[in-house]
């Protein structure tokens, strides 16, 4: 890559690199529209939001009130929703990353009967339409009474295939089959040589399986749209939907619009940022999943 | 620290877990939640969609019906037939703009490469929800930037949301929050390639990028494969975008734009579950079909 740069250093290369650049720029332009224009919306008053020219500022300055009426309408119920998401994302990252890890060590490291049709089980789980998974799930949740609470949203995210596939491609190459034949030598439990590899050796590959399920769920609409119906136990993207809903047909009242962009400028920033802090852990799991696939 | 643990205490009573035992035992947290919130959903669905429940009689055994009349459901194939317009205009472009800005990339032929890597990446950071959301508010016609920009040049207000306009509006959308992430998995993919291959090639004296699209990029067609079978599956549950579009755009989407849409509707609007039940096991057909036929052909053109 660099060797390149440092050998062909003609004029001509040099213009095709900033042509390259030029192009890259653009994208760049397109990518970043949508979140500038949510930072300069959340700053302006409802007149203004209508009145003024979309992607610059307006002249008078309103996001704290923005961010207040934010925090305080319908008794800053916008809190709980950040709350509620940060909540059910953290839980069910965590538990994903934790039993992906397990069964990912179990198919990168043993041969055991029915694998081969149990891997491809997991596997076809991606297929799966959400509808057919969600309406059944509706069903059987209500039956057993934990419909509209957590859980409903929290157990059946637990359930995180595609991390399954990440944990056995990672175990493959992280972990040699000497390491744990040297373990059995030395008389440890099957049990005891996963533990004891766990933080040395499983950590970067169970940090990008939780980054990655934490932020699918975090994510999430559909299936906290349909099992969940008291505000209260709303995450972010059900609460700002229905916020959004009722502010496009007017229903809501005005002053909806520029705290639906406060909340939208609220809500993504936290995920940028960490995405911006740990992305030397999800670039890793995205190009092992690459690179094995 | 870990070794010394193991030695000293040898006699200590302990449960060592048998090596035949010990991967179910590590499968079982797994695929006890798998079986719980996967396996018996799909099977009560199933169950679900060969019954019909009746104003009179209540719930009836009937066999195939629900799926006879998805077969010949007019709002459900408009609905696979969107699906189709849909995926044949995003798949492409999105994925031939992650494999160009992944080659560039890769090859170096331009600055800031760390730069432009990570911030296309960041619109998947942002859910579907408020990607959507951002997008509505911007292709508003009364306060929108693009009908602001038109009102300054004396042109006319575009229209997002007509016939003709709304899937690419919500093609656009759907390349703007996944572009980067399978920029990434390309860019991956060609970072793996040894690097010996490409300093033959530069004493061969081929160009960068010339060098990246004859060579390397024939090398990472399997993954290529891949996020297409990924992509195909993602298009056709399309459900978050369409579904908050439709107060902005209530000519255009219907409640079976889409086939989700509609096994949505028909479950918690009509209350029609079993029927709905049906849908969704159609679409998975389709959705397995459709990703089997393309892995068919793009194994025979692969091997060939």
């Amino acid at each position: 890559m660099t060797i390149v740069g440092k050998t062909n250093q003609s004029a001509r290369f040099r213009r095709s690199r900033w042509l390259m650049t030029l192009l890259l720029g653009l994208y760049f332009v397109y990518t970043f529209v949508p979140i500038w224009y949510v930072i300069t919306s959340s700053t302006k008053t409802n007149p203004d939001l209508f009145t003024s020219f979309g992607l610059w500022f307006a002249s008078d300055f309103h996001l704290w009130q923005n961010l207040y009426d934010l925090f305080t309408i319908q008794h800053g119920i916008f809190r709980i929703w950040l709350w509620n998401t940060f909540y059910y994302s953290l839980v069910s990252g965590l538990g994903a990353a934790v039993f992906a890890t397990m069964a990912g060590y179990a198919f990168a490291k043993y041969e055991f009967f029915g694998k081969k049709f149990v891997f491809a089980l997991v596997l076809g789980a991606v297929m799966i339409p959400q509808t057919a998974l969600v309406i059944p799930i509706f069903l059987l949740l209500s039956k057993v009474g934990l419909l509209n609470t957590p859980f409903a949203v929290i157990l059946p995210q637990l359930v995180f295939p595609f991390g399954v596939f990440l944990m056995r491609a990672y175990i493959d190459e992280a972990i040699s089959d000497e390491i744990i034949d040297a373990g059995r030598v030395d008389g440890a439990g099957e049990f005891h040589i996963f533990s004891n590899l766990g933080f040395r050796l499983l950590m970067p590959g169970i940090t990008t399986v939780f980054i990655l399920a934490f932020v699918a769920s975090w994510n999430n609409y559909f299936l906290p749209l349909v099992v969940l119906n008291s505000t209260e136990h709303f995450p972010v993207t059900v609460g700002l939907a229905q916020w959004y809903a009722s502010a496009v047909s007017g229903s809501g009242g005005a002053l909806l619009f520029t705290v639906v962009m406060a909340g939208a400028l609220v809500s993504i920033l936290p995920v940028i940022i960490a995405f911006l802090i740990m992305q030397r852990f999800w670039q890793g799991g995205l190009s092992a999943g690459g690179v094995k696939a | 620290m870990t070794d010394i643990a193991i030695a000293a205490r040898p006699r200590r009573a302990r449960v060592i877990i048998n090596k035949k035992i010990a991967p179910y035992i590590f499968l079982l947290p797994f695929l006890l939640l798998f079986a719980i919130f996967l396996i018996v959903p799909l099977a009560y669905a199933l169950n679900l969609s060969v019954y019909r429940s009746a104003l009179v009689g209540g719930l009836r055994f009937v066999w195939f019906d629900n799926y006879k009349r998805a077969f010949t459901d007019a709002n459900f194939w408009s609905g696979v037939w969107t699906l189709f317009k849909f995926g044949i205009l995003q798949i492409p472009v999105m994925l031939i703009l992650s494999l160009i800005f992944a080659l560039i990339l890769d090859s170096g032929v331009a600055y800031a490469r760390a730069f432009f890597r990570i911030s296309f990446f960041i619109p998947y950071a942002v859910p579907a929800v408020i990607a959507t959301l951002l997008w509505g508010y911007m292709y508003g016609p009364a306060y929108g930037p693009f009908a602001q920009l038109a009102g300054v040049l004396h042109l006319a207000k575009p229209d997002f949301f007509n016939d003709s306009s709304i899937i690419p509006a919500i093609a656009n959308i759907a390349t703007w929050e996944y572009m980067g992430y399978n920029m990434i998995i390309y860019f991956a993919a060609l970072q793996a390639i040894p690097m010996d291959l490409e300093e033959a090639s530069v004493m061969d004296g081929a160009s960068a990028f010339t060098f990246a699209f004859r060579i390397k990029l024939p090398m990472i067609v399997p993954t290529i494969i891949v996020t297409i079978i990924f992509s195909i599956i993602g298009s056709l549950q399309l459900f978050t975008e369409p579904y908050l579009l439709i107060n902005l755009a209530r000519n255009t989407i219907n409640s079976h734009f889409t086939p989700n849409l509609y096994a949505y509707t028909l479950a918690f609007i009509g209350q029609q579950y079993n029927y709905a039940a049906a849908i969704s096991f159609v679409l998975g057909g389709v959705v397995a079909i459709v990703s089997y036929v393309f892995m068919l052909a793009a194994n025979r053109r692969v091997s060939e």
